[in-house]
């Protein structure tokens, strides 16, 4: 068992450490590449060479940036094969799909079109460039859709059936897999924050020309734009991210308990705005406070969360030990019922075998009564269901308290840039420049909130992680998790370096 | 349109697909041959930076197919993706550090402050065109050697060597297939330098290349075609399921799809045709012969292995595990899906065909190189 749980931790820590570095580069991506494109279209439209200039400022910094997130990204998607091949066989009738036309209909027109943008200026006509411009930005939003509806799929797996013949859970509705609500409500909020990180991005950037005095028209003009693309954008996070609460709330109760640190769920619960969870407090204490200290709005939670002021929130301690009184069962009956189907798959296995037409369809019918908790029969301890608690309380926390912070940055920024001048608020813009590192935090915290607040599932109540890994000695897992670690951070220092010294030369040395 | 083909057609039509990726993304390699030729063509910096900008229009294409690869083999044969991404585990993940490092160099290789210097990216270029190829090479070797592993019950499966695939090396055809690869991919790449450079000594630099890897591919490609009319194959008997060893079943399979036989066999000649008349025509033309001759020839060897019967992923530990079409793919449903899908796979190369006219309208040369606002 032992060298069960070291092969777990150590897939997860390459997987990980491959998804939050492949974060760093994809929402500036995301956004960067729709601020190139209107750059772009004011310069058709204007004819003013000093917009072409300044478009391809940002693309520099834009390419830079766009070769990590290529290079990490690759990875991602072999690794399902890798170090999660039990994951590929069992759901990779599903899974694979959307990441098939990912290739097909987006990776192929981000990466073709990149090319003309970056060496098409002199070889095709002037909007055929715009638009390769905009289709790159187009293609780079369509990947993160189809990304986000493999995600989206883990979090509420949808549209499929076990098939005992093959040992796995084959689509049976695709559109039901394409139009799950999970994912759309994720693929909101996720663009959205790229595109707020992008405005941190060129804000950061004008920020430290303006506090160093050069660079002013092109700062001003660029703190503009990105200031009311970041004001509208983080609005529209906002928004997105109440959904993507409401979603996780109907589907994922467990996670919501974690964000919120709630083990005694209540009606009318409230929202702890921030705090400090109690070290000493486990699961299934009802006597230790959760919190040390914590500022709590009133009845927030169970609004947020079910649209209703009465609304039940479920606990920690509700969803491990059961609350009858509203109706919820307890991770151990769910474990038992699991372990029915778990043997009656494997009784269905050995009449298959034998070929006993009739024992097999007897397991079946075991089977399919208990089908519904097979993920429940993998696990050994009811504790086991619970995600790890601090990890997801704050990080959760701090995703929404800098999101919010934002927000009035932005304001702050746009206010200050229309009515007086921005030069004059050096604290404001050295708060520009520190909103960019904070703006990385909140985003890498979001995926921890989604994928650690998701554990000790693969697929949400269907696959836990020690079931979908590859069955390989943890030992090699980690040889290639350092030598990641390794070339990876090597290539990021280098990244940074070389994007410091393009911002120093700037937009005139160009 | 579909709908009325039966399970096995769907199976087969994917294989199709998954064989044309196969066959594009070989044909595509020539970025990799090309980078491992910079410094035997290029003689001074100037000539390596045309070299480098000519292959830096390119090579996402190629990092874009092998992606593609990989998501159609999720897609339509999640199996295979299991068992081989898996189990032979250093020999993807070798592949896929070589993919990684390619990523950046272009663009960081000549930019101010990248920290590690030009030399170092150019270095990963070279091991991405040489250890990546070699790698590749090894891994689709196995497609005719077999692998090292079990599927139980559960289609849950294990690699059974310590060395999770790095032993396919010490089978002699695995490694004369990936030096066939490599030789082809250097071939590729000289003769995309001929036609994408204005530039005289880079072009008779890269047809010398041309001929010593035209002769170097030949005789691993003679091997290789030898080897594969003579040895043993992984038969699949369809009514019982059974998968036992027949003799001379590549030969068996050849005779028996004239249709794949005629493919390789034209698209040999086809790729030495381009050759010719690149060496001996002064023609600039040689890369689109031999290209889709390449494309013909690795198309051939998927459909050879995948087709008629054949278990394309043989396992050496237990015979009944081995990897066929049908007991691979996925459910009927998804191919199903996902043929609808491939319907855009035209559609997509055609904007490809028209952004790469695009940019070739003008050859590449030194002057041009110099004057372009984003080169590498």
């Amino acid at each position: 068992m032992e060298h069960v749980s070291e092969l777990v931790d150590w897939s997860r820590a390459q997987f990980a450490l491959t998804a939050l570095y492949h974060w760093i580069f994809v929402p500036l991506t995301l956004g960067l590449s729709f601020i190139i494109a209107i750059m772009e279209t004011v310069y058709v439209k204007t004819n003013d060479e000093w917009w072409k200039k300044t478009t391809q400022f940002w693309m520099t910094l834009f390419a830079i940036n766009f070769a990590l997130g290529l290079a990490t990204g690759i990875i991602m998607e072999f690794e399902f094969g890798t170090n999660w091949s039990n994951y590929s066989w069992i759901v990779g009738d599903i899974f694979g799909a959307p990441l098939a036309i990912e290739g097909i209909m987006a990776f192929f027109m981000e990466s073709t079109f990149f090319a003309i943008m970056f060496f098409g200026w002199n070889k095709v006509s002037k909007k055929t460039h715009l638009l390769s411009t905009w289709l790159v930005a187009i293609g780079s939003n369509l990947s993160a859709l189809w990304i986000l509806i493999a995600n989206g799929w883990m979090q509420h797996p949808v549209g499929m059936t076990f098939n005992p013949d093959s040992a796995r859970n084959e689509m049976v509705d695709f559109w039901a897999v394409v139009l799950n609500p999970n994912a759309y409500s994720k693929f909101l909020h996720t663009i959205s924050s790229g595109y707020v990180l992008a405005s941190l991005f060129v804000i950061a950037v004008s920020s430290w020309y303006l506090l160093r005095g050069r660079e002013i028209k092109f700062a001003k003009r660029s703190i503009i734009v990105a200031a009311s693309f970041g004001m509208i954008t983080s609005l529209y996070m906002l928004a997105s991210g109440d959904e993507s609460a409401h979603q996780v709330a109907l589907n994922q109760p467990m996670k919501l308990a974690a964000m919120e640190g709630i083990y005694r769920g209540e009606e009318r619960q409230g929202l702890v705005a921030a705090g400090i969870l109690n070290p000493a407090k486990t699961i299934g204490d009802d006597k230790l406070d959760t919190f040390l200290v914590k500022v709590e709005i009133p009845y927030v939670l169970s609004v947020l969360g079910y649209h209703s002021l009465d609304a039940f929130v479920p606990g920690v301690n509700d969803l491990v030990y059961g609350n009858a009184e509203h109706k919820i069962m307890s991770v151990s009956e769910k474990m038992v019922v699991g372990k029915e189907a778990v043997s009656a798959l494997g009784e269905y296995k050995v009449a298959q075998k034998a070929n006993d037409e009739i024992a097999k369809q007897e397991a079946f019918k075991h089977f399919e009564a208990s089908e519904k908790y097979l993920g429940y029969g993998y696990l050994k301890d009811p504790k086991e269901a619970v995600p790890d608690m601090p990890l997801v309380f704050y990080s959760f926390h701090t995703m929404v308290g800098l999101g919010s912070f934002f927000i009035f940055m932005f304001f702050m920024i746009l206010y200050n840039s229309m009515t007086g001048d921005i030069l004059k608020q050096k604290w404001l813009l050295l708060l520009g420049v520190l909103g960019l590192p904070l703006g990385y935090v909140a985003q890498e915290a979001g995926w921890i909130v989604a994928e650690a607040g998701r554990q000790p599932w693969a697929i949400q109540d269907m696959l836990p992680v020690h079931m979908a890994t590859s069955n390989i000695a943890a030992g090699n897992v980690m040889i290639t998790f350092w030598m990641f670690a390794v070339i990876f951070t090597a290539l990021l220092i280098a990244e940074v370096s070389i994007m410091t010294k393009q911002i120093k030369i700037g937009p005139e040395g160009h | 349109m579909f709908e009325n083909l039966s399970l096995l057609a769907l199976q087969e039509y994917w294989w199709i697909i998954v064989a044309l990726l196969g066959g594009l993304f070989v044909f595509m390699m020539f970025v990799q041959g090309g980078q491992t030729l910079v410094y035997t063509l290029g003689k001074t910096e100037v000539e390596r930076d045309v070299l480098i900008n000519s292959l830096g229009r390119k090579w996402e294409l190629t990092f874009t197919t092998l992606v593609l690869f990989g998501g159609a083999l999720f897609a339509a044969f999640p199996l295979f993706y299991a068992v081989s991404f898996g189990g032979a585990y250093f020999v993807w993940m070798g592949i896929l550090f070589s993919f990684i490092v390619q990523a950046v160099s272009y663009e960081y290789r000549k930019k101010p402050s990248n920290v590690f210097g030009t030399k170092t990216y150019e270095t990963f270029l070279y091991l991405n065109g040489a250890v990546g190829v070699l790698l590749v090479g090894t891994a689709v070797g196995t497609f005719f050697t077999g692998g090292n592993f079990v599927v139980n019950e559960m289609n849950l499966s294990q690699w059974t060597t310590p060395w999770y695939g790095l032993e396919a090396v010490l089978n002699p055809f695995n490694v004369i297939f990936a030096f066939m690869l490599f030789f082809l991919s250097r071939m590729q790449g000289a003769l995309y330098f001929i036609n994408n450079i204005n530039e005289d000594m880079i072009v008779k630099r890269a047809k010398g290349s041309l001929k010593v890897h035209t002769l170097l591919f030949l005789v691993a490609f003679v091997y290789v075609t030898l080897f594969l009319l003579a040895t043993d194959g992984f038969a699949l008997n369809s009514a019982t399921k059974i998968i036992s060893i027949e003799p001379h079943k590549y030969l068996h399979n050849l005779i028996a799809m004239p249709l794949v036989s005629g493919m390789i066999l034209f698209g040999a000649v086809l790729l030495l045709f381009g050759v010719f008349i690149a060496l001996f025509k002064e023609s600039k033309k040689g890369i689109w012969f031999s290209g889709l001759g390449t494309v013909l020839v690795g198309m051939g060897l998927f459909l050879l292995v995948g087709l008629g019967d054949t278990a394309y992923y043989p396992s050496l530990h237990d015979l009944q595990s081995s990897l066929t079409i049908a007991n691979s793919s996925s459910s009927r449903f998804t191919l199903l899906t996902m043929s609808y899908v491939s319907l855009m796979v035209p559609f997509v190369l055609a904007y490809i065909v028209w952004a790469w006219r695009a940019l070739d309208k003008e050859k590449i040369t030194i002057a041009e190189v110099q004057s372009d606002p984003h080169h590498y």
